[in-house]
């Protein structure tokens, strides 16, 4: 890894889903930084093309067009160093929390005893210590988000590829899980692309927020946060600066176009 | 966490108790058993009452001559040997019939355009009765315990292959692109992902197969065989003994059952996550 070089570099991506058909392009355009460390969020109205940018990042998904990079190298398959947390928690139904947690560690072939301390403190981190033999339909949508979140921080990856991740969660629930969240990454300090279509949990959470157009998806604008860190996630939407954003991103996105 | 899922279970101390949906429109066990019960026994009770008064006791005998002839067979030795014979046949086949089925539901599934290519021909050859096949199979096999065996191996295989391939097919996508975002090998997505997804499916091709499997190899015995509960069947009918008959159909419904209540156990076990 070269110092000049971004942890993501995105340019011309062009993503078409029936090729032939025009119709069909679900992003266009879309030229796209994140810095080693920065946390980036994309907001946009539904059907704009998020979760297809997020799968082409993480190599599912094959584009029409354009680049994209990661350490300055072009992506060929799935890179080694994305985590992604999908929209929906895409946890294993028959397994138990426990083993939903560890399956990364499983497939890298961490010995046993050692997966297990780390999903025990991983488990302890998100506050569901007590619920390790539970299976996911056990728990409610906030529990089984941060198993989702926990079994992505097992994998410890590079990039952080978050698809809604406090998605269907109650107000409450949010900014508790938001709250931690934050503090975690604080800590950790990795990449973050974020999809979020809550313009204050983007305030609050990014370095910096893009805006997507409705579709075909193209980056609209881009708002750089000069909040200053370690944020309180949510007494700092009371800061003037927070609600200038917060004004101004409203403002684009509710334009035409 | 060894908690049934019973309303009346105590929570447990330390842990939460488990959040399980309360089923409060179900009947109960005892309601439904209770009336299970009073149904056979209105329709034994009524089988016995009219025959021999309705009509004719010849023509479908009665219960108590048949829980009769079970226990003379019972004695003589007759039952176990027919019952253990047409047992063997329909168990060996079904495990060889849905291992198979299973094994190439999976192959077929992911062979890529391989699949588009076999795939009208093996619902074509599902299509065939399969029944007609049995004097086929004698001349193939011989008279012995084999050629049953592979009758209901013809029986219980496609339907095994059928619910593989569908449960492969109806894999939830998000799962497999999770399994691939963390670099997940062949061997670890089987494990995780795909065995797990088809279970029920195959599981449910095990219940609908206990059936096949005894039609088979009774219809295979039907046709030559010099033991079993099909042969016990065309004995008794060479002998105009209705009775015989019934028995022997009774022998295999009771057979079925058992055999379905043993793969509930197995799912309720497997299926508990759900
Ligand atoms: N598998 C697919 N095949 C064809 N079209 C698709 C497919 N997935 C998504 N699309 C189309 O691509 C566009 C973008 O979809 P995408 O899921 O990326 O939207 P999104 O911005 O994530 O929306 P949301 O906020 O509702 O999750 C949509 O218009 C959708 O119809
Ligand atoms: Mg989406």
């Amino acid at each position: 890894m070269t110092a000049s070089s971004p942890k993501l570099e995105i340019r011309d991506l062009q993503v078409k889903y029936n090729a032939k058909d025009d119709n069909s392009i679900a992003l266009d355009q879309v030229n796209l930084t994140i810095e080693n460390g920065e946390f980036v969020s994309v907001v946009g109205p539904s059907g704009c093309g998020k979760s297809t940018l997020l799968k082409v990042v993480s190599g599912l998904l094959q584009p029409a067009a354009g680049t994209v990079k990661l350490d300055g190298k072009p992506i060929s398959g799935i890179p080694d160093e994305i985590g992604m947390v999908f929209q929906n928690d895409a946890l294993l139904p028959w397994k138990t929390i426990v083993d939903n947690v560890r399956l990364p560690l499983e497939i890298k072939g961490m010995p046993r005893k050692e997966q297990l301390a780390e999903v025990d403190r991983l488990l302890e981190m998100v506050g569901l210590k007590g619920f390790e033999h539970y299976h996911p339909k056990q728990l409610s949508g906030g529990m089984r988000k941060r198993v989702a979140l926990s079994r992505t921080f097992a994998y410890d990856p590079e990039i952080y590829l978050m698809d809604e991740p406090f998605g269907p969660l109650d107000a409450q629930t949010r900014v508790k899980i938001g709250e931690e969240f934050l503090e975690l990454w604080e800590r950790v300090g990795k990449s973050v692309l974020f999809i979020t279509h809550d313009i204050e949990e983007a305030i609050a959470l990014s370095d910096r927020v893009v805006v997507m157009s409705k579709r075909p998806g193209r980056i609209k604008a881009e708002f750089t946060i000069a909040l200053p860190r370690p944020r309180p996630f949510y007494e700092i939407r009371f800061d003037p600066l927070f609600k200038e954003m917060q004004k101004e991103i409203w403002a684009c996105m509710s334009e035409e176009g | 966490m060894s908690v049934t899922m019973n309303k009346e279970s105590a929570p447990s101390s330390t842990a939460p108790a488990p959040i399980t949906n309360s089923k409060g429109s179900q009947p109960s066990q005892f309601t439904i058993w209770a009336g299970r019960i009073v149904l056979g026994v209105i329709i034994l009770g009524l089988w016995e009452f009219l025959s021999g008064r309705a009509f004719n006791q010849f023509w479908l005998s009665k219960p108590s001559l048949i829980i009769e002839r079970i226990g003379k067979m019972a004695m003589n030795g007759d039952l176990w040997f027919h019952v253990s014979v047409t047992l063997y046949e329909s168990i060996t086949g079904l495990i060889i019939g849905m291992v198979g089925g299973i094994l190439i539901g999976i192959l077929v599934a992911y062979s890529g355009v391989f699949d588009k290519w076999v795939y009208p021909y093996i619902m074509a050859i599902y299509s065939l009765p399969r029944v007609s096949l049995a004097p086929l199979f004698i001349v193939w096999f011989g008279i012995g315990m084999t050629s049953k065996t592979m009758m209901v191996v013809a029986m219980v295989i496609f339907v095994a292959f059928y619910n593989a391939y569908e449960g492969i097919k109806n894999i939830d996508k998000d799962l497999m692109d999770m399994m691939d975002t963390y670099k997940a090998g062949r061997w670890h997505k089987l494990r995780w992902v795909v065995l797990p997804s088809i279970t029920v499916w195959i599981l449910t091709s095990l219940r609908l197969n206990i059936g096949m499997a005894l039609i088979g190899s009774v219809i295979a015995e039907l046709v030559g065989a010099n033991r079993g509960l099909g042969y016990y069947i065309t004995h008794s009918s060479g002998l105009l003994d209705t009775t015989g008959i019934f028995t022997g159909l009774v022998l295999i419904m009771l057979i079925a059952i058992i055999l379905e209540q043993f793969v509930i156990q197995v799912e309720k076990r497997l299926l508990k996550y759900r």
